[in-house]
């Protein structure tokens, strides 16, 4: 019950200051997803045309994610001559790791869509960009989604780690808590942590449903489809 | 008319000229075709597997690029040609539909009008006509592919190829996907729909049935991408050039040729019949062995054997007839006809289902030895 009327009490008192680090918290790892698919898709898409290419791409995105993000934070500052306090810091790292994790997902998606459809996309007269922006990426969308959703995740508690070096962020109750020895700020912060992710992951499930009308409609009817010509095949 | 005009509408729409696609040095996929693909007729490439019938397809709109020749379409070299440009202006119907399954039924009628920068509004309301044209509610319109039976999502294909009313239809075994009945009658309605827009169709299959329905012009592909035989699906049946063709063609050849003979000539003989109502009476006899079975409009119902009259008081309990013979219609439906009724006579209707008579198998039999010794003479006067 002490936790409880603890957080109850914390939460009304330090609400302006929630509300920046929720506010920044959310900026850094939102942003790294949206600049991560804007770089991820068009270097799947050359990935996907040049097998040397997709090699060199695929293995040195692995790398890149092995670098630690606390080396990364401190590093970056020295590479782009930013603040070390910099929450742009923050976000050029997490795109770092947003498009290693993305490249491979990206490759998946789009090889995974039909090769009849787009054998078709050629035959009807497509120009190779028109295909790609109107055929091949609306219809990666859902195994793209599914890439984005991991790094949402990864983000929201990856963000945290910048507030070791003093960059703003929700990371920032922990180190607090920490060194008060301050237990409530530490739950709080786990609190808003868990809500921001499972809100972002919704936001997600929601973009997809919407971006993909014809996949909910079509399930059922394609299973019944395969059914039938089985047995067309079997007789 | 002037006399370019005039030589453009006579001139082949499709030309290939000496053409050859080897993969990677091996064994050529089509090994020097020359041919002329007529204008405003369905021309079939029917061959085995592996006999480059769709590789040579797919040179005609650069979706495969030939080792060397050229292809010329309507006189122009397709190699010249913006390949996107060039395969919008032909349609192209594939085995798997190939329907975009992010996109409506209209939208994807509408691709290649949009890509070419048609107003969207009036691209849609295109696609509405066509979706009439080739037999599909409107309704069905603003669903996805996903959502249609594997016969609708053809009819999409086929309406989407027509879509920019293109003058060339490219059809690759658009109909090896569905079952029998449905190719069947989608085969029907391709022949009903070319007749009103006599667009130059090129059309792949590896069935030659297929191919002797749908053909004005038959192209045989033997493996190795070798031409066969080019000529009226007829004369592919009646004379195979070699045993290749013959081996392909098959073993019915010989009945299906039949499809192609005139059945103007057959005798009709008269039938008794019985109507359906006085079966129930035991005092009507019959007094020929096989008396058929018509109700009060002359249909046929069945046939009743003079020996077991007594025992037939119903239309139930007469014996199945075989299939019907339209008068006039070609000499295998005829011989089919005798040879499925359980009499032995073909059961004749005219255009509106009523008995006319019977058929004989032995007297088409005689039909077909005559007219195989018409055309014998015929060739004999030409060979001379």
């Amino acid at each position: 019950m002490d936790w409880i009327s603890g957080i109850i009490d914390y939460v009304p008192a330090n609400i302006g200051q929630l509300r920046q680090l929720t506010g920044n918290h959310l900026l850094q790892s939102v942003l790294p997803i949206v600049f991560g698919v804007l770089i991820a898709v068009p270097l799947a898409q050359l990935a996907r045309q040049n097998r040397t290419l997709a090699g060199i791409m695929l293995t040195g995105s692995s790398l890149l994610y092995t670098i630690p993000s606390l080396a990364m934070f401190v590093f970056l500052p020295l590479v782009l001559g930013t603040s070390i306090l910099s929450m742009v810091n923050v976000v050029v790292a997490l795109t770092i790791y947003a498009v290693a994790l993305l490249m491979r997902s990206t490759v998946d998606a789009l090889t995974s869509i039909d090769d009849g459809v787009r054998q078709a996309a050629v035959a009807m007269g497509y120009t190779p960009l028109r295909r790609f922006l109107t055929v091949d990426l609306p219809l990666s969308i859902p195994v793209l989604i599914a890439g984005v959703r991991v790094i949402s995740v990864t983000n929201i508690s990856m963000v945290s780690v910048g507030a070791l070096i003093g960059v703003p962020s929700l990371g920032r109750l922990f180190t607090d808590g920490l060194t008060r020895n301050y237990p409530v700020q530490i739950a709080v912060g786990i609190i808003i942590t868990l809500l921001l992710a499972l809100l972002l992951d919704l936001l997600l499930v929601l973009l997809e449903r919407v971006l993909t009308p014809w996949a909910r409609s079509s399930t059922t009817r394609r299973t019944r489809a395969a059914a039938l010509d089985a047995r067309t095949v079997a007789s | 008319m002037t006399s370019t005009e005039q030589a453009s509408t006579t001139r082949p729409m499709i030309e290939f000229r000496d053409v050859t696609k080897t993969y990677d040095g091996g064994q050529p996929a089509v090994d020097s075709l020359t041919m002329d693909i007529e204008r405003g007729k369905i021309t079939v490439f029917v061959g085995p597997s592996g006999c480059g019938k769709t590789t040579s397809l797919r040179m005609i709109n650069r979706m495969v690029e030939p080792t060397s020749g050229r292809i010329l379409l309507d006189g122009q070299d397709v190699a010249e040609q913006k390949a996107a440009e060039l395969r919008r202006s032909m349609g192209y119907v594939m085995q798997s539909s190939g329907l975009m399954p992010h996109r409506t039924v209209l939208d994807n009628i509408a691709t290649v009008p949009r890509l070419n920068g048609v107003a969207r509004s009036t691209a849609r309301a295109r696609a509405k006509e066509l979706l009439d044209v080739v037999g599909l509610a409107p309704e069905l319109g603003r669903r996805y592919p996903g959502q249609l039976s594997g016969g609708q999502q053809q009819r999409v294909g086929v309406a989407r190829a027509l879509a920019a009313d293109p003058p060339v239809l490219l059809m690759d075994e658009p109909f090896s996907a569905v079952d029998p009945v449905v190719r069947a009658e989608l085969q029907s309605e391709l022949i009903r729909l070319q007749r009103d827009l006599a667009k130059t169709i090129v059309f792949v299959t590896h069935d030659i049935d297929e191919a002797t329905i749908l053909g004005d012009r038959v192209a045989v592909f033997a493996v190795g991408g070798r031409l066969a035989q080019f000529a009226d699906p007829e004369e592919i049946l009646r004379a195979p050039v070699d045993d290749f063709v013959a081996g392909f063609v098959g073993r019915d050849r010989g009945f299906r040729h039949l499809s192609f003979q005139e059945g103007e000539d057959v005798t009709i003989h008269p039938i008794e019949t019985i109507e359906t109502g006085r079966l129930a009476d035991p005092s009507v006899t019959v007094n020929s062995p096989w008396t058929l079975l018509v109700d009060a409009e002359g249909r046929p119902h069945g046939w009743v054997p003079e020996a077991t009259r007594e025992s037939v008081t119903s239309q139930a309990d007469a014996v199945p007839g075989g299939s019907l013979y339209t008068r006039g219609d070609s000499l295998r439906r005829a011989l089919d006809a005798s040879l499925s009724s359980p009499s032995g006579l073909g059961v004749t209707v005219d255009d509106d289902g009523r008995v006319v008579g019977v058929v004989r198998a032995a007297e088409v039999f005689e039909l077909i030895e005559a007219g195989r010794l018409d055309r014998g003479r015929a060739n004999y006067n030409t060979a001379v």
